[in-house]
């Protein structure tokens, strides 16, 4: 097979980042020419891209792969990124969740987005995909990251897929479903002995060292076109759902990112007139051992006080969330809320979700389940509006969180009378819970 | 009394390219370390801090390992061998 893109002349083709045409920052407005950087050097406000989209059609869209790159006019990355090596990501389930919605006396119409149906099980095949895309034009041949565990499958997993390079630095305590299938991909797997945030600063310290000099870190150096990944959770949800917006949505925040790409992938569908700009409401949703941007929401404060995690919720357990802002900037906007929730709560969320829907979360999943209950018991969110929930991961990864809680109804010797003692005791108990 | 600062990526073009640098600060706190560092690599402190003289909301400072938000921001002591380490915050997941 041909090499049809010559990575070091792609950075010169009008086309190689697609709409995009430069990096802003989102505190100040400078503005620095497409490449890897993060950090706004005037004030250290996060760069974002900015785009020149022009025109794009549903039609267009629709006919495009059954992936996220069907938005590629949308996305910082060339018209030919499907062509290119990658997990191909996306365009996951939007299951209708009649029982969930009976189970918590939701009227109006309930959907679970659920994002455990990606090549790693997690939305971080989304993100990853468009920064593995970045790294190729930049020619960054070695793709790293800093995870709390989701990342690292997907990091590892796209570099298998495209035969390249890859680092991982993780928590040293994190659940071993997420250590041990990120090592099966192969790469370098660095255990920290510290938390996600320690995690976090020795990355971005690390670049800038010779070592990295061809590595992009896809959530730090990367992370303007990484983001811009997350926005597909929104794109997608419009088009399942007919080409509109949904009336409520519950999103979990960890960095903060995936809550405010969902709502400006919202908001550019808006613009570019691919759906009619009706009002929604976006509902973020935090493990209260780790809740910074909900205590922030509570005590109505712009900035975000950092907070030491301590939650089954790992995934989520982003102390010192740095897009925390325009979270409460999104949720105040669109008239939502916050709410943090206990570690029982997850627990109970991850089994109502399992038990209704079949749909089995990890954690964060948990966390969002249990939140849409309390901000329903707390009348804070529409039972009668349509809403959408975020499950953002498998509980595969997380068994650990409920392995104390659930388990076998019964064990028996392989006879007929005993099997048959244990299933009706079984049944007398159901009919016994339902009476 | 010498601190040692570690200088990101983004700013070490106003350190002469350097990784890190050795104040040797009048002021023994995370404010004076920043003041001590402007006169070594002139102009580094406005990106450090707003016009207010405050951390900037995107810039995180550690005292060796522990973020100054959890100790006492700029009031942080900073004494003899410290490691003080600046770093832009960037969100993860």
């Amino acid at each position: 097979m041909s090499v049809l893109h010559d990575l070091t002349l792609d950075v010169d083709l009008p086309s190689a980042f697609g709409p995009a045409v430069a990096l802003s920052c989102r505190e100040c407005g400078s503005r620095y020419d497409l490449g890897a950087a993060y950090s706004c050097a005037e004030c250290f406000g996060p760069l974002e891209v900015a785009y020149d989209f022009g025109t794009v059609t549903r039609e267009q869209i629709e006919a495009g792969p059954a992936s996220i790159w069907r938005y590629q006019p949308l996305l910082p990355v060339a018209p030919w990124a499907a062509d290119e090596p990658n997990l191909a990501p996306g365009m996951t389930k939007l299951v209708e969740a009649r029982n969930l919605a009976a189970a918590l006396g939701v009227t109006g119409r309930l959907w679970v987005k659920d994002d455990s149906g990606n090549p790693t099980h997690s939305f971080k095949d989304r993100v990853v995909a468009v920064a593995q895309s970045a790294a190729r034009r930049l020619g960054l041949t070695t793709i790293a990251c800093a995870s709390t565990g989701n990342l690292a499958n997907a990091v590892a997993a796209a570099a298998a897929r495209a035969g390249q390079g890859s680092v991982v630095v993780i928590p040293s305590n994190l659940e071993a479903g997420k250590t041990i299938t990120t090592a099966a991909y192969g790469g370098t797997l660095l255990a920290v002995e510290g938390n996600y945030d320690d995690v976090n600063r020795l990355c971005s310290e690390l670049i800038g060292e010779d070592i990295t000099a061809d590595w992009g870190f896809v959530n730090v150096n990367l992370r303007p076109y990484y983001a811009e990944g997350s926005k597909t959770l929104g794109f997608e949800v419009a088009e399942q759902l007919g080409w509109r917006l949904p009336e409520q949505v519950v999103v979990p925040i960890a960095s903060g990112a995936l809550l405010t790409k969902i709502d400006k992938g919202f908001r550019e569908l808006v613009s570019l007139g691919l759906v009619e700009g009706t009002a929604y409401r976006v509902f973020g949703a935090q493990a209260a051992g780790c809740s910074p941007v909900a205590q922030a929401f509570d005590n109505g404060w712009d900035a975000v006080k950092p907070v030491k995690p301590n939650t089954i919720a790992k995934s989520l357990a982003i102390g010192n969330p740095a897009d925390g802002p325009y979270a409460l900037d999104v949720v105040r906007r669109t008239g939502g809320a916050i709410a943090a929730v206990s570690e029982e709560e997850i627990v109970d969320g991850i089994r109502l979700l399992a038990e209704t829907e079949g749909i089995f979360a990890e954690t964060a999943g948990g966390v969002t389940v249990a939140t849409l209950r309390r901000l329903l018991a707390d009348g804070r969110l529409d039972p009668a509006a349509e809403t959408v929930v975020y499950n953002t991961g498998d509980g595969l990864k997380t068994l650990d969180a409920v392995a104390d809680h659930v388990g076998v109804t019964a064990t028996v010797r392989p006879r007929r009378d005993e099997a048959l003692a244990a299933l009706s005791a079984r049944a007398t108990t159901s009919e016994g819970s339902r009476a | 009394m010498s601190v040692t600062v570690r200088i990101p990526t983004i700013l070490r073009t106003y350190a002469d390219g350097a990784a890190e640098v050795t104040v040797d600060p009048q002021d023994q706190t995370v404010a004076g370390v920043i003041g001590a560092l402007d006169l070594q690599a002139p102009g580094i402190s406005a990106r450090i801090l707003d016009e207010d003289g405050k951390l900037r909301r995107f810039v995180n400072v550690y005292v060796d390992d522990e973020d100054v938000r959890f100790l006492s921001g700029l009031q942080t002591q900073t004494p003899e061998r410290t490691v003080v380490s600046v770093v832009p915050a960037v969100a993860g997941g």
